[in-house]
């Protein structure tokens, strides 16, 4: 039992089952069948989790190598721009072809410019924060200038589905987000990434002299984290039906950055744990859902959550619980999640 | 004995008293940076005075710290936190809780000078607790700022959540009172008191013993604590200052738009921390100077100015044009640290 | 200081070590790493408390709790890396915290004036309003003295100042030494340079294992002597190994080279050597500490690029520009820096083991987990790791274990050539006997291994050839025949000369 109580998501996680047992309460639907597809606030939740789970995956990533990346929301607008452009200008907007091929596009926009991020970092040798701070301004202008200052509007069947669409019950968006969960769970536990991640973001210097190419390793982590701040963007898009280059992926680093520390990465990098974050992102979405399904007056919203981030943050501090609770608990190791 | 004569290689000579007048000017390498940026500055002027008519009046350049008044005094706040090694990114959020505050109490009645000292009170006081939360609980101040802007932008959401007008009449006196500079030349208050700040500022930094004490925990945090100086109130402190600029950026916007926003300012703690290291000041800490954020401060300005002279650019190449100089300020700024360090 | 005690979970760090200092004068302390000196500084500084015995101050007792109370008695200390402020002036550096003010506005002419005199005190004329990051190395240990002699002027600890100054900048810091001598300044100074200790100091304490072996007068100890004293004589517990004798070379003459350096040198790190090591044999690496080793070392692994020179491996030309390449090659090199170029901490031990192999294979064939567990169970059941839980994080293992790890983890990417850096500092004496049975049994089945080690002994049982380095310089190559002995080689290395 004390195990348990001393795991750093432990926390989170009951947060989590809270907030989903009074949702549970107060939505007269929580989980119902419509027209052979789930509905409820519990699929609303999983889908409108999708782009935030994406981002904050992605940045777990750079997170584990001691980087951070503040880009993502422009690569987001950059993304989303590039496809409803591309998208408005078919003939057919219904094209499944072509929109799946827009769609990879955009998403090798997005690589481009994770690889932008990386080369600042890992060649030029850049701070993170300040490396990304480049693409963030900059980012949000070359958006708009792909839509021209304008919302483009667009009317594709096949990329709206990729927002609000089902395939076998389930919403579209949120069976993406559950593929790229897998996708990176797979990458770092079943090949070497997870361990030569952890190792550069442990010690670069140790890792070096054991041979572990850190610069290439630090590039990529950039380039998946742009790859799926660009497909974050697309869902996030095909959901209004439009491109929005300014509040599209407006200020979700943040949410991202605190989805990841929350899920018990440290901000200095070393182990980081997937399972983790994404029960930080889906965290701060039902956060969001709850505070409005149970009556909190939409002013008192982000007070709410923030009340809860700061519990968080300073419940996650070693000193604050060695002040708190009288003795110091070592911190548990994050552990691998997929037992090989 | 011999008496050891030594040169910093990069340094200037000492001074010889033979002939002090003749001594080539060369820049020490710490003012490289800002001395870029200056020149920058004036290469971007005179081509906005040749090239669009009326650039050239006086009133453009007053104008610039009229309209980046509220920038200006974040970033000299943001400028005292960088300078140590952290970073603060609550004050944007901080500005609309102030100016949300502000409205709401003025409205109701409250005197004005009261809300004046309450709302600089309440930002300082966010300030001190996100510095004490990252000294004592040793929380990464990225995390600890991050979590102060939720909270402050939740207050400020809490409050109200639409645009609230100003009717009290001090606040709309000092809004509307015009000061003449010279003929034809005037400003706002509230650009007195942003380059207030920026001259208070620099003279703290430099002839205070806190000043000191900020660049050396920029410096080298651990030998300031061996040095025997204040490290935790120092680091503090900052945080608590910074806390009060955003507060007084927060009362300087409600002065200018007569208004309270819970939305004010949204982005705004980016925008200063670009214009601090536009202007030099490094985000490792220890290295940088209150005039060279005030020339960040303008360029970013200066820049914003040209694209309305020019009336067919937009805010979308405004952001690049930002971005792409931040990145060529970063790359010469590596270029001038790795030098320093060879 | 009588008596002094300070234990540490497992190790006795000091052990009723009588130290004394006086007035004016300069006294070294003395002894290999391990030996308790900078246990010693830290206890004389407060950073860490002690466990037995008194500290007496001028005849008062005093109870020293922490570097700044320290500097309050009059004891201060200046490290190796200099602990100011780089980015600030000289001046500043000087007078920060205590700078001279009117009305709270700190006045930087008074400052600067008075930071010029206190430096012209020691003969020095700097530029005091340039920032310190400006200046030398040599000349920032100088300021940090100057700043240690204003705030507290009796006693100056040195605490290996000289390591990373060149011979004209170590004139320079003597000079100040002296001068702060005559003003009667009680220095307590340390460095690994021999010729340094008789040029400068009046008088001397060796330590050894925690343990005081003597005070003397600099003049009268010869430096054979001293060195002797430092290195001490083998431990009785080693003797089971196998004699030296059997271990000279049968099959040398056949054996072809692993690996043959040519010239190799980097500026300020190493003169340039030659050296060729062959199949199945142990080059021994023996000099003090700052002698060069390690750097000789890392050139052959490309942890540092070589400036000059040409290296050779299996005949062929190479260029080692990075441990990758020279991993490739079938090299691998254990860091003496355990801690932070060794041992990922927060990994698990299995994850350390297989971390160099899984380097080299690359992250996209990852070793399967079966076979992960098969490796790491067999080299912990060959090394004895303890305790025998792979998945425990490394950093809870003790030293000798984690060492033990990281001779794991290169062995299992079976290299030619084995370069292993100070295995056995800071381990107990069973793990210590354990290790170096190890490199035998390798070079036994014919892998090269390249031995750094401070401890003659060591050094002189496990090698078929010594390579012995004084002042960063390659000075002597020794067949470890039977005629070849500890003295022998102290001799080389306290004289420089290849008698």
């Amino acid at each position: 039992m004390t195990a348990i109580l001393k795991n750093r998501l432990f926390w989170p996680a009951a947060i989590l089952v809270v907030l989903l047992v009074v949702n549970m309460f107060t939505s007269n639907q929580f989980v119902t069948v419509r027209d052979g597809h789930l509905f409820g606030t519990f699929i609303d939740i999983l889908r409108g989790s999708a782009p935030l789970v994406l981002v904050a995956l992605g940045m777990t990533l750079v997170i584990a190598t001691g980087g951070i990346d503040l880009s993502v929301g422009s690569v987001m607008a950059i993304s989303g721009a590039v496809a409803c452009l591309l998208i408005s200008d078919l003939g057919n907007q219904n094209s499944v072809g072509s929109v799946l091929l827009i769609i990879g596009i955009a998403i090798l926009v997005s690589l481009v410019l994770g690889l932008w991020n990386g080369a600042l970092v890992a060649v030029i040798g850049i701070q993170p924060i300040i490396a990304t701070l480049i693409l963030m301004v900059a980012g949000r202008g070359i958006a708009q200038l792909i839509t021209d200052g304008q919302i483009i509007n667009v009317q594709s069947g096949p990329y709206a589905t990729i927002a609000s669409g089902f395939f076998l019950a389930l919403p579209v968006a949120f069976l993406i987000a559950a593929a790229a969960v897998a996708l990176i769970t797979l990458l770092t536990r079943r090949t070497a990434l997870g361990l030569l991640l952890e190792s550069v973001g442990g010690s670069p210097t140790a890792s070096r002299l054991a041979g572990i190419g850190a610069r290439r390793i630090t590039i990529m982590v950039y380039v998946v984290s742009g790859g799926f701040a660009g497909l974050a963007g697309l869902i996030y898009s095909a959901n209004i039906k439009s491109a929005d280059s300014i509040s599209a992926g407006n200020l979700i680093e943040l949410d991202a950055i605190l989805a990841v520390v929350i899920g018990g990465t440290a901000l200095i990098g070393g182990r980081f744990s997937i399972a983790g974050t994404v029960l930080g992102a889906i965290l701060i979405q039902t956060l969001g859902v709850t505070v409005v399904a149970v009556g909190v007056p939409a002013k008192a919203t982000l007070l709410f959550k923030a009340i809860v981030v700061v519990a968080l943050c300073l419940s996650q501090s070693p000193t604050f619980r060695q002040k708190v609770f009288g003795r110091f608990k070592p911190r548990p190791a994050v552990r691998a999640e997929v037992p090989a | 004995m011999t008496t050891i004569d030594v040169t910093p290689e990069t340094g200037k000579k000492p001074e010889s008293p033979a002939n002090p007048r003749r001594r080539v000017y060369r820049p020490n390498t710490k003012y490289i940076p800002i001395l870029a940026t200056l020149a920058l500055l004036v290469i971007m002027y005179t081509s906005g005075v040749v090239n669009y008519e009326n650039f050239g009046q006086p009133s453009v350049l007053v104008n610039l710290f009229r309209d980046n008044a509220v920038l200006l005094v974040v970033a000299v706040g943001m400028t005292f936190v960088i300078l140590t090694g952290g970073i603060d990114l609550s004050v944007g959020a901080v500005i609309s809780m102030t100016t949300t505050l502000t409205a709401t109490l003025l409205q109701g009645g409250w005197p004005p000078l009261v809300v004046l000292v309450l709302v600089l009170l309440l930002g300082s006081l966010l300030g001190a607790g996100q510095g004490a939360v990252i000294h004592y609980f040793k929380v990464e101040p990225f995390i600890a700022t991050l979590a102060g802007l939720f909270l402050a932008r939740g207050i400020a959401l809490f409050i109200n959540q639409s645009s609230i007008p100003i009717r009290d009449e001090t606040w709309k006196a000092i809004s509307e009172y015009r000061i003449e500079i010279a003929d034809g030349v005037v400003t706002k208050p509230i650009a007195i008191v942003a380059l207030a700040a920026v001259l208070i500022a620099a003279a703290v930094l430099a002839w205070t013993r806190f000043g000191r004490n900020v660049y050396a925990i920029g410096g080298n945090a651990d030998s300031a604590l061996l040095m025997g100086l204040p490290v935790g109130r120092t680091r503090i402190a900052v945080y608590t200052l910074s806390g009060f600029c955003a507060a007084l950026g927060g009362v300087l916007f409600s002065i200018n738009s007569t208004s309270g926003w819970a939305l004010q300012g949204n982005g705004l703690e980016l925008d200063a921390i670009a214009a601090c290291v536009i202007g030099g000041v490094l985000l490792t800490g220890g290295s940088g100077y209150v005039f060279g954020t005030l020339l960040g401060v303008m360029v970013t300005g200066l820049i914003q100015t040209i694209i309305i002279f020019q009336g067919d650019l937009n805010s979308a190449w405004t952001r690049i044009i930002v971005g792409v100089l931040l990145f060529a300020f970063i790359v010469m700024q590596r270029l001038v640290t790795r030098k320093v360090k060879q | 200081m009588t008596g002094i005690r300070k234990v540490f979970p497992g190790v006795v760090a000091l052990d009723g070590v009588d130290f004394r200092l006086f007035p004016g004068e300069i006294h070294a302390l003395m002894g290999e790493n391990g030996a308790g000196k900078s246990t010693l500084i830290k206890v004389l500084t407060g950073v860490y408390e002690i466990d037995g015995g008194d500290i007496k101050l001028a005849g008062e007792p005093v109870r020293i709790s922490g570097p700044l109370q320290a500097q309050q008695v009059g004891v201060s200390t200046v490290y190796q890396e200099v602990n100011l402020c780089t980015n600030l002036s000289v001046a500043e550096n000087i007078f920060i915290g205590r700078e001279p003010r009117r009305f709270g506005r700190i006045q930087w002419g008074v400052m600067r004036r008075r930071a010029a005199e206190l430096l012209g005190r020691l003969d020095l004329n700097l530029d005091v309003s340039a920032p310190l990051s400006t200046y030398s190395l040599a000349i920032q240990q100088m300021v940090a003295i100057a700043r240690a002699v204003d705030v507290s002027a009796r006693v100056l600890i040195l605490d290996e100042p000289t390591s990373s100054l060149d011979s004209s900048e170590v004139e320079q810091l003597f000079a100040v030494m002296r001068r702060l001598k005559a003003d009667g300044v009680a220095i307590l100074f340390v460095s690994h340079f021999l010729d340094q200790i008789y040029e400068v100091s009046d008088r001397l304490t060796v330590l050894r294992n925690g343990q005081l072996i003597g005070e003397y007068r600099t003049a009268e100890l010869p430096q054979v002597q001293l060195v002797e004293k430092m290195i001490g004589k083998e431990l009785a517990a080693l003797e089971d190994l196998e004699d030296k004798a059997q271990r000279t070379r049968e099959k040398a003459a056949e054996a072809k080279p692993v690996i043959e350096a040519r010239g190799l040198g980097r500026t300020g790190a190493i003169a340039p050597y030659d050296l060729t090591i062959h199949e199945g044999e142990v080059v021994g690496l023996a000099g003090l500490l700052g002698s060069g080793r390690t750097e000789l070392a890392r050139l052959l692994f490309g942890a540092d690029k070589a400036d000059e020179g040409e290296l050779r491996v299996a005949g062929k030309p190479v260029n080692l520009r990075s441990p990758q390449l020279a991993m490739k090659r079938g090299i691998a090199f254990s860091s003496e820096n355990r801690r932070t170029e060794g041992i990922i901490g927060d990994l698990s031990v299995r994850e350390n083991i297989i971390l160099a192999l899984q380097a080299s294979r690359g992250w996209t064939r990852p070793i399967p987990r079966k076979r992960q567990d098969e490796i790491v169970e067999k080299y912990i059941k060959a090394l004895q790791i303890r305790p025998a839980d792979p998945e425990r994080p490394v950093r809870n293992l003790s030293g000798g274990n984690q060492q033990k790890v990281l001779l794991a983890r290169w062995l299992i990417t079976e290299p030619k050539l084995l370069i292993i850096d100070e295995p056995t500092r800071g381990i107990d004496v069973g793990a210590k006997a354990e290790i170096q049975k190890l490199v035998a049994e390798l070079s036994d089945g014919g892998m090269a291994v390249l031995f750094v080690s401070a401890e003659l002994e060591e050094v002189l049982r496990l090698s078929h050839k010594i390579e012995v380095l004084r002042d960063r310089r390659l000075v002597e190559e020794l067949e470890n025949t039977s005629d070849v002995d500890a003295d022998r080689i102290m001799r080389t290395i306290a004289s420089g000369a290849t008698s």
